[in-house]
């Protein structure tokens, strides 16, 4: 598996690190209710198919990535940059 | 039909000819009292202890695929009651005891062998942990012996002990650990279940989940409308789409861990053996063909295979424990979905609807415990009450802080 990394074009899936569903990016507030936390720790929608999660270019440019990819396939449709998204 | 050895030889006397199939091919009925999502392994040992413990017979097993096609069938086959945390520790425990009586009860040979697990260390820090776990297994009523570096030599004379990278200091012996033949217990289990009158359907994948005013009446499959008044979601890796149809969000993320088998070979590894440094772990099954296997993928996927860089890594750690294995070849690989936790720890509760209940979150280590979670699953639903060796399993317990990160590994769920 490769991903395409906006900045350092298609690499192989070792230079990557995983960490999960896109859920990572919704961060409650610090008061926010127990349930917004377990939210956001806990629970995933864990599609069989089309997904959005988080990888970070460990070996590469240092940036979090945002990948569209398809769980059974293995297909990756687009790669963005976590900081470009959050502008 | 009894097995027995008599059978056997009369049987070889006479062409075989007097084999019956194991399990009926009943058609769905309209209404069963309970109605168990999912045919494998903690499926089917949930149907025989729902018809054996607490004579609850007009049950179905809904399975999508074949009995063993799912990861019953894919395992490892590691059987082991070393847990820690309170919780955790009591339900492996009680799991391994029923493993023990497993053969009698199912008149099956599921082949299960306490051959003894070592679980190797190498630090200072690795032993003090191991010490802990050994002594917390032993407070559990099960069993545990640390060895030394020479202790590990005497049981396991082939290993690289002068790596310079991950020096072995010693290893944890589980004696009672050991190992079963995976497809073999799903299939004691379901002859065992089909016996005692429940209906076992194959091709069947459910695709609805009928509930009226938060009550359970029934689901939708692939076969048509089927009625009861208990349904339970045992589908291991498939949980997130199943519990959906009941419009939960569960605490799961799916994974795929692989696993492989070389060429038969000479009894060489008499031990399950795990290297946690490198991330291996290895047996010899008694077919001769060594299975061994490593950690998931680490991302999400729904593919029953993996991908290279994982192969490459499994492969390296086998080669820096044991340069022995170095010219057996690979026959096959494989993968898995696992259904992981944010704790690395199961689920075994009922949900917000009335008579729909829940058995999940497995990750790599629910072989072991099939005969526990059938029976604590089957106490659940039958009685309405968690069982004691299962009380810490809720559904709530990620809401409420309760977690049980065995691992301490941290609320993410690749990391267990
Ligand atoms: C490579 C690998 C190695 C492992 N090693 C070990 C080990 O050494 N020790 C250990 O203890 N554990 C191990 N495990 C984990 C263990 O195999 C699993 O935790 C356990 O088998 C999961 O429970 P199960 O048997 O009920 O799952 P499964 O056999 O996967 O059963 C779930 C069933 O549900 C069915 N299903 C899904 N959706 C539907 C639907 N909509 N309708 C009807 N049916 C449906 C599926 O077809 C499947 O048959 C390993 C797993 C893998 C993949
Ligand atoms: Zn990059």
């Amino acid at each position: 598996m490769r991903l395409k990394c906006p900045l350092c074009g298609e690499r192989d899936r070792r230079e990557f690190h995983y960490y999960g569903a896109e859920d990572y990016l919704h961060r409650p507030e610090v008061d926010a209710e127990p349930a917004a936390w377990d939210n956001y720790l806990h629970l995933r929608d864990n599609p069989a198919g089309m997904t959005r999660d988080l990888w970070y270019h460990e070996a590469g440019c240092a940036q979090w990535l945002l990948v569209t990819r398809n769980t059974v396939t293995h297909e990756i449709s687009a790669v963005e940059l976590v900081a470009e998204r959050a502008k | 039909m009894r097995y027995s050895g008599l059978k056997v030889i009369t049987e070889g006397l006479f062409g075989n000819k007097g084999w019956k199939p194991a399990w009926r091919d009943p058609a769905p009925k309209a209404e069963y009292d309970a109605i168990i999502i999912g045919g494998g392994g903690h499926g089917l040992a949930t149907a025989f202890y729902l018809a054996k413990n607490h004579g609850l017979t007009n049950v179905a097993v809904l399975e999508k695929g074949y009995i063993g096609s799912g990861n019953i069938g894919r395992n490892t086959t590691i059987v082991r009651a070393n847990y820690f945390l309170p919780g955790n520790s009591e339900f492996y425990s009680h799991s391994l005891k029923l493993w023990e009586g497993l053969e009698a009860e199912l008149n099956y040979n599921v082949m299960h062998s306490q051959r003894g697990l070592i679980n190797l260390f190498h630090s200072d820090g690795q032993r003090d942990a191991f010490a802990r776990r050994g002594n917390a297994m032993i407070n559990q009523g099960d069993d545990a012996i640390l060895l030394d570096r020479e202790g590990v030599r005497e049981h396991l004379p082939y290993l690289d002990f002068e790596q310079t990278r991950f020096p072995i200091y010693g290893g944890l012996l589980h004696p009672r650990g050991g190992s079963a033949r995976h497809d073999a217990v799903a299939w004691g289990y379901a002859r065992g279940a089909d016996r005692r009158g429940v209906d076992l359907i194959q091709n069947c994948e459910v695709t609805g989940i009928d509930i009226e005013n938060g009550v359970v009446k029934g689901v939708q499959t692939s076969r048509g409308a089927i009625r009861a008044k208990k349904v339970a979601i045992i589908v291991a890796g498939r949980s997130s789409q199943v519990a959906a149809m009941a419009g939960m969000r569960l605490p799961i993320e799916s994974h795929v861990l692989q696993a492989f088998v070389t060429e038969g070979l000479k009894p060489v590894i008499n031990h399950v053996v795990s290297f946690g440094m490198g991330h291996f772990y290895i047996s010899q099954s008694d077919k001769g063909g060594l299975v061994f296997g490593g950690d998931l993928d680490f991302y999400a996927s729904y593919a029953s295979r993996g991908n290279l860089p994982m192969v490459e890594h499994v492969m390296e750690a086998g080669m820096t424990l044991m340069p022995m294995i170095g010219r057996a070849k690979v026959l096959r690989s494989w993968g898995g979905i696992m259904d992981m936790s944010p704790d690395g720890s199961p689920i075994i509760d009922k949900t917000h609807v009335e008579g729909l209940f829940i058995d999940c979150g497995w990750n790599y280590g629910g072989f072991k415990a099939v005969p526990a979670s059938g029976w604590c699953m089957a106490h659940l639903m039958a009685t309405g009450e968690s069982h004691e060796v299962a009380r810490k399993f809720r559904l709530n317990r990620f809401a409420t802080g309760h977690l049980l990160d065995e691992e301490g590994t941290g609320s993410q769920h690749n990391l267990h």
